[in-house]
């Protein structure tokens, strides 16, 4: 295979002709969009830089104190970024359960995928631990962000069916049963999207990353299959520890309703 | 035959709903609850059935403080029927098992759901899709509903407010002759000072939180 062709400074700052040309677009439309687009290719191109020199250290380093930290931040930025994306609108115990589930599903899927999956060593190698916790991390913030926005939003608009099943007999569980299957649904579907549209629809980033760089397509493609299902693993389990654990806390410990989601 | 039931208040307070000193509802009676609206007499029934509990104060239940007993098993032998029924998505039969699943019960032959659906003077057939009843049939649904569950005490609020004269009538005579004959225990919401004193045994009058109770003859 032949190897990557580097990107000078000049070639990349061509890149940024697309955010010139959407900016023109959207001024001519009337969109006030350009503060935010200009902050986000700036934010995007500084912290991009920064994660870069970063990983040439850590890489050159390797040190599993580093590596864990690594993902450690990474994890307290994905739950830090599911709170802030509900500001104020989470209760204390929701929030547990929102850290202890990401934090937990990723971290056994991680540890599969590294240990038993690839087999890396030494165990905590960087470059093989920050960019696949990158991917299961990051697919399994926007799963549980989804699921706790239909969670939410179920017990609010599902409140009477709620307290109707309560009313005769039903347990917590039980009376959340279908707002919990469809939040499920409605939280693992974009994963299940993207597996199907995978290879015909698009080439997946990692892959197509690989691929740039010079291996084998069909290593690549290994890759991509194992951190798919990796991916999928992940979401699932985040998304199914932030039901179990998260249902449980619209109760109080008599079985009803917590007080503020009572309409009494 | 369910074995009786009776509830007493021992300086109970709710929020600011409710503040009841001292209060008994016997078993194996028929009792209403009357008073003006806002008077906190769906909440009295609310915390029969611990789908609300005391801020302070104490409920017993069959002697036994009500604080101490599982909601879910006490639900299950204290059933409610709130003033709007919610009805589940799904058919009649659906609707009218649902608190049966709810409870892990075995669902009875259709004959016997049939005889519940003429005891509620419900003419649907089971299949039909409840999202077309009215108000009314969706009423007596709920009734058919916690009928089959057969509990310990029934607690009804405003259970003719859907229903002409006739129908509420004839459904209330049925559970009053239900009520009686098996032993059990019924509390009910009423507007309706004539009914209550046609039906009941006692009453219980709410006042700006307070109840008092005394004999409906």
């Amino acid at each position: 295979m032949n190897g990557i062709i580097d990107l000078g400074f000049y070639q990349v700052a061509a890149a940024y002709i697309f955010v010139v040309i959407v900016l023109a677009i959207i001024r001519h439309r009337g969109i006030s969009r350009e503060k935010e687009i200009v902050i986000a290719s700036f934010r995007m191109t500084l912290q991009l830089v920064m994660v870069g020199y970063i990983l040439v250290y850590v890489f050159d380093n390797p040190n599993p104190f580093i590596t864990a930290a690594i993902v450690i931040a990474m994890e307290a930025f994905a739950i830090y970024t599911i709170f802030n994306k509900f500001r104020g609108g989470l209760s204390t115990g929701l929030k547990k359960v929102i850290a202890l589930s990401t934090g937990a599903g990723t971290v056994l899927c991680l540890l599969f995928f590294l240990f038993v999956i690839v087999r890396v060593n030494p165990w905590y190698n960087p470059q093989y631990f920050i960019p696949i916790a990158g991917m299961l991390i990051g697919n399994s913030m926007t799963a549980v962000s989804l699921a706790v926005k239909s969670l939410t939003e179920g017990m609010t608009t599902q409140k009477q069916l709620v307290e109707e099943a309560l009313v005769l007999g039903a347990t917590p569980q039980m009376a959340t049963r279908d707002i919990l299957n469809s939040t499920f649904d409605s939280a693992i579907m974009p994963t299940i999207n993207s597996m199907i549209g995978m290879g015909i629809v698009f080439l997946p980033g990692m892959m197509t990353g690989q691929i740039l760089a010079g291996a084998a397509p069909t290593t690549a493609i290994a890759y991509q299959i194992a951190i798919m299902l990796g991916i999928l693993g992940a979401v699932a389990l985040t998304v199914i520890f932030t039901l179990q654990m998260g249902y449980r806390t619209f109760f109080n410990k008599e079985d009803q309703l917590a007080a503020g989601n009572r309409d009494y | 035959m369910s074995e009786a039931a009776g509830f007493e208040f021992i300086q109970v307070k709710y929020l600011h709903i409710l503040d009841i000193p001292s209060l008994s509802i016997r078993p194996g009676v028929i009792t209403s609850i009357l008073g003006p609206s806002g008077s906190g007499k769906t909440s009295l029934l609310r915390l029969l059935n611990k789908m609300a509990s005391p801020t302070s104060g104490r409920i017993n239940y069959n002697g036994a403080d009500l604080a101490g007993i599982s909601p879910v098993e006490h639900r299950r032998r204290v059933v409610m029927m709130s003033q709007s029924p919610v009805i589940f998505k799904g058919s009649v039969r659906d609707n009218l098992t649902a608190g049966l699943r709810f409870q892990q019960k075995e669902i009875p032959a259709e004959d016997i759901l049939r005889s519940v659906c003429e005891q509620v003077r419900l003419d649907q057939a089971l299949d039909s899709p409840s999202g077309v009843l009215s108000g009314g049939e969706k009423q007596r649904l709920a009734l058919g509903r916690i009928i089959l569950l057969d509990p310990d005490v029934y607690l009804l609020d405003e259970p003719a407010s859907g229903l002409d004269d006739e129908t509420a009538g004839c459904i209330l005579d049925m559970l009053t002759e239900k009520t009686r004959s098996q032993n059990k225990t019924l509390v009910m919401v009423t507007h309706s000072r004539a009914m209550a004193r046609r039906i009941s045994d006692e009453l219980i009058h709410t006042t700006r939180g307070r109840a008092a109770s005394g004999a409906a003859g």
